[in-house]
């Protein structure tokens, strides 16, 4: 019997053809996922990564949103122009607890895993409000209905105790205390900011918008640009111990 | 001629339903009380509303038909199920128009930004979602579900299983789009790309995917030849294989069964890596398995020639699905995805060349000995060049995936060019051929309306795809270089910004192409509508036919 009359066997039963595709597309979804939840070099060690701050989250759910990773990447790759226009080229680490990933595929406009300390609150805010008020040949969108939208400090304990359960390791004493620290965050005056940044390695206390009241999306969106990619200190950093 | 014997009542499956919307309109009206955001009362009462409509649908469907349900043969021909084929050839249409004119208006807010109107609900952040799932998965997807209902009945020469089933599948299907849509302008996404919608619209499509299964597993059984044609296999691996990347990617947890937010299980890494292994098959299944089915049934049709090479289609098939599940890594090239899983994902792509280029020799070729109807026919000269056009594409995307080219072109506009010399070229293409084809077909009408007008939206079409992707090719490679360029003193020549402005024309006249085909779709709306409405009918000639074997 020859090769293609074996096959007919395919050709005249459904099931045996369905099997038959479940089959061969699982082989390379299976050799290339599955490793990576378990091979140890997949992700680096590396000191100074943690979740993010309510205020940080809430301002990263509105970048989500706004589907902002459609023209900006956060992926610096490593080739001599990127580390030398971005900073160091990113790493695995860096995004492990993002719930998406936000690595982007298209730069219409600029990367932004090292945006963070680079530019101003006020910078960001003018920008964000009116791109081209700062860069007339900008074709970024304008955002200023961010700055009269209020983040409900309440909400985001929800969000923290769900990626707690899909992996972030949120501490209890984070969660509890979600809502006071996303007002202290904003608010360098309140009362719980030294609690807050002890909870927090290396977060930053400033009133981002510039505006007294509530935390605005504006206030959490620049939040979290002005901490994207400053969480790994490369001065200390250890690119031999990671070699893959 | 009534047979009083039979008397009438609900069929299961019209009870069953029945009472599965109502509760369904009620649970949705709860969720709409209790929504946490506006957005998703929102969908709970357009959800609640569709649930009532679907009820009366079905009691009123009920006392309308007569006692017996529709026959499965008439005369010995079988009795094709056409109305849900209608509604999606139609849908397909509309969808199409609509998505092809929201690429314009992303298109033209690149080129002019003040277009964005500083409006959150149509910033190009949240429209450009709303285009792409417009295209792929409303055009693309009612085309794949209006073909594939009509080529698995007439290949099998029985009717659609299920009396209800096939109506859930295509009403389902086009409310999932109108759940995802909506919610892209109110800001409900994932923001993963190309899986944009959020867990219940997910879910709501997993219910309206195992049911589209169903249907088209259950007709292949009734079939009265013994073996499954070709084109079937293609539409089997696309239905299987979306439903495993569906599921696959999109696991995730919602902050509350009252809200709209969610957060995927997976994280950084494994995200992404799911997010391309299903991204990129959306394109090899989705874009590529679904409409080559296409390409195995309507070509051959349209031509009267047999495919090519009955053993070249068994080697393309399965070679195809094998090796495209391999390739998701090359859109994560120099990221923090492990070397080896990229130097897996780029090996496969460049493999992947080999049967995607047999399969386009399997459908040039069949036009052995019919090449003379391509100056007559602008129908099947469309179905042809949609074939060359995924003949180039396929060719450009494993050329792509090698690291070095890659570092060049990706995050350019050379992407967004390769993905549209496919989509508009390919996809667009088979799509708008095969469209042409099914109208006259399932209205029963002897021919198209007008093949003038073919040639007119062929043309057109044709010119705005040049334009575009001519535009984004030499957008993409020369921001690429321009990234990249350095003075005679070692620094960076261009500060980012001058790279955006120099992209400046190419988007004036990426959005010129754009306007061209979506002008070209237009011609082909008014073509078909004047088919259906002023067409002549067709008299069906009894022929007796013998099974292959």
């Amino acid at each position: 019997m020859s090769f293609w009359t074996r096959h007919q066997v395919f050709e005249k039963n459904s099931i045996i053809l369905i099997v038959g595709i479940l089959l061969v597309v699982a082989v390379g979804g299976l050799v290339e996922i599955t490793p990576l939840f378990y091979l140890k070099s997949t992700i680096e060690k590396v000191d100074g990564v943690r979740p993010y701050t309510p205020l940080e989250l809430a301002g990263r759910n509105v970048y989500v949103r706004e589907g902002c990773y459609l023209c900006h990447s956060q992926m610096v790759r490593p080739l001599r122009d990127e580390v030398e226009r971005y900073g160091h080229f990113s790493l695995a680490a860096e995004s492990m607890y993002d719930h998406p990933f936000q690595w982007g595929s298209k730069r219409t406009g600029p990367d932004l895993a090292r945006v963070g300390a680079k530019y101003s609150d006020d910078w960001h805010v003018t920008h964000l409000t009116n791109p081209r008020a700062i860069v007339p040949q900008s074709v970024m969108p304008g955002y200023p209905f961010l700055g009269k939208a209020e983040v409900d400090p309440d909400a985001i304990a929800g969000d923290m105790r769900a990626l707690r359960t899909v992996g972030v390791p949120y501490s209890d004493e984070q969660l509890a205390n979600a809502a006071a620290d996303l007002k202290a965050q904003a608010d360098p005056d309140n009362a719980g900011t030294d609690a807050f940044t002890k909870r927090y390695a290396k977060a930053v206390v400033r009133n981002f918008d510039g505006k007294t009241g509530t935390p605005t999306e504006m206030d959490a969106l620049v939040a979290y640009l002005q901490m994207l990619g400053t969480l790994v200190d490369f001065k200390i950093y250890n690119e031999k111990a990671n070699l893959r | 001629m009534s047979q009083p014997s039979i008397s009438k009542s609900m069929t299961i499956g019209e009870s069953g339903l029945a009472v599965v919307f109502a509760v369904t309109a009620f649970l949705c009206v709860i969720a709409s009380a209790k929504a946490l955001d506006a957005p998703f009362a929102f969908h709970a009462a357009l959800s609640a509303a569709a649930s009532v409509a679907s009820v009366f649908f079905i009691v009123n469907r009920y006392f309308e038909r007569p006692a017996a349900l529709p026959p499965q043969e008439i005369n010995g021909r079988p009795n094709y199920n056409m109305g849900p084929i209608k509604f999606a050839s139609f849908m397909a249409m509309f969808w199409g128009i609509a998505g092809f004119l929201v690429g314009l208006i992303i298109a033209s807010q690149l080129a002019w930004p003040a277009l964005n109107f500083d409006l959150p609900w149509i910033s190009f952040g949240r429209l450009r979602p709303l285009h792409t799932s417009a295209v792929i998965f409303a055009f693309g997807g009612n085309v794949l579900i209006a073909t594939s209902f009509y080529v698995v009945q007439k290949s099998c020469r029985a009717r659609l299983a299920g009396d209800l089933a096939p109506w859930f599948v295509v009403l389902g299907y086009n409310f999932f789009i109108l759940i995802a849509g909506t919610g892209y302008l109110l800001g409900v996404t994932q923001s993963k790309e190309y899986a944009e919608p959020e867990w219940y619209a997910d879910l709501w499509l997993t219910i309206v995917w195992v049911v589209y299964l169903l249907v088209f597993l259950a007709t292949i059984f009734k079939r009265k030849e013994p073996h499954i044609f070709v084109a079937n296999w293609f539409y089997l691996a696309f239905i299987v294989t979306i439903a495993v990347l569906h599921l696959g990617n999109n696991p995730a947890l919602p902050v509350s069964v009252f809200g709209s937010k969610s957060y995927v299980a997976w994280g950084g890494i494994q995200d992404a890596m799911f997010q391309w292994w299903y991204g990129h098959n959306a394109v090899g299944f989705f874009l590529t398995a679904g409409f080559l089915a296409i390409m195995y049934y309507f070509i051959p049709k349209r031509a009267e020639r047999p495919i090519y090479s009955y053993r070249l289609s068994i080697i393309h098939f399965w070679a195809l699905i094998f090796l495209y599940i391999w390739a998701g890594p090359h859109h994560l090239h120099y990221t923090a995805l492990p070397d080896w899983t990229q130097t897996l994902g780029m090996t496969f792509s460049i493999m992947l060349w080999m049967p995607s280029w047999g399969g386009m020799i399997n459908g040039l070729m069949t036009l052995s000995g019919a090449w003379d109807k391509l100056r007559t026919d602008p129908v099947l000269r469309m179905l042809v060049v949609s074939v060359a056009f995924y003949g180039m594409s396929t060719f450009e995307g494993p050329m792509m995936s090698i690291k070095v080219v890659n570092s060049l072109s990706h995050y350019t506009d050379w992407t967004i060019g390769h993905v549209h010399s496919g989509a508009l070229g390919w996809v667009g293409f088979v799509s708008f051929g095969a469209l042409y084809c099914l109208v006259p077909w399932a209205w029963n009408r002897k021919g198209l309306y007008s093949l003038k007008l073919v040639n007119w939206h062929f043309w057109v079409a044709t010119l705005g795809i040049v334009l575009y992707i001519s535009a984004m090719w030499v957008s993409g490679i020369l921001q690429g270089l321009m990234w990249r360029a350095y003075t005679s003193l070692g620094f960076l020549e261009y500060s980012f910004i001058e790279t955006v402005e120099a992209m400046h024309p190419f988007y004036i006249i990426r959005a010129a192409g754009g306007g061209l085909f979506l002008i070209g779709s237009l011609i082909m709306a008014y073509n078909l509508w004047m088919t259906v409405r002023v067409g002549e009918q067709e008299v069906q000639m009894p022929v007796a036919l013998q099974p292959a074997e």
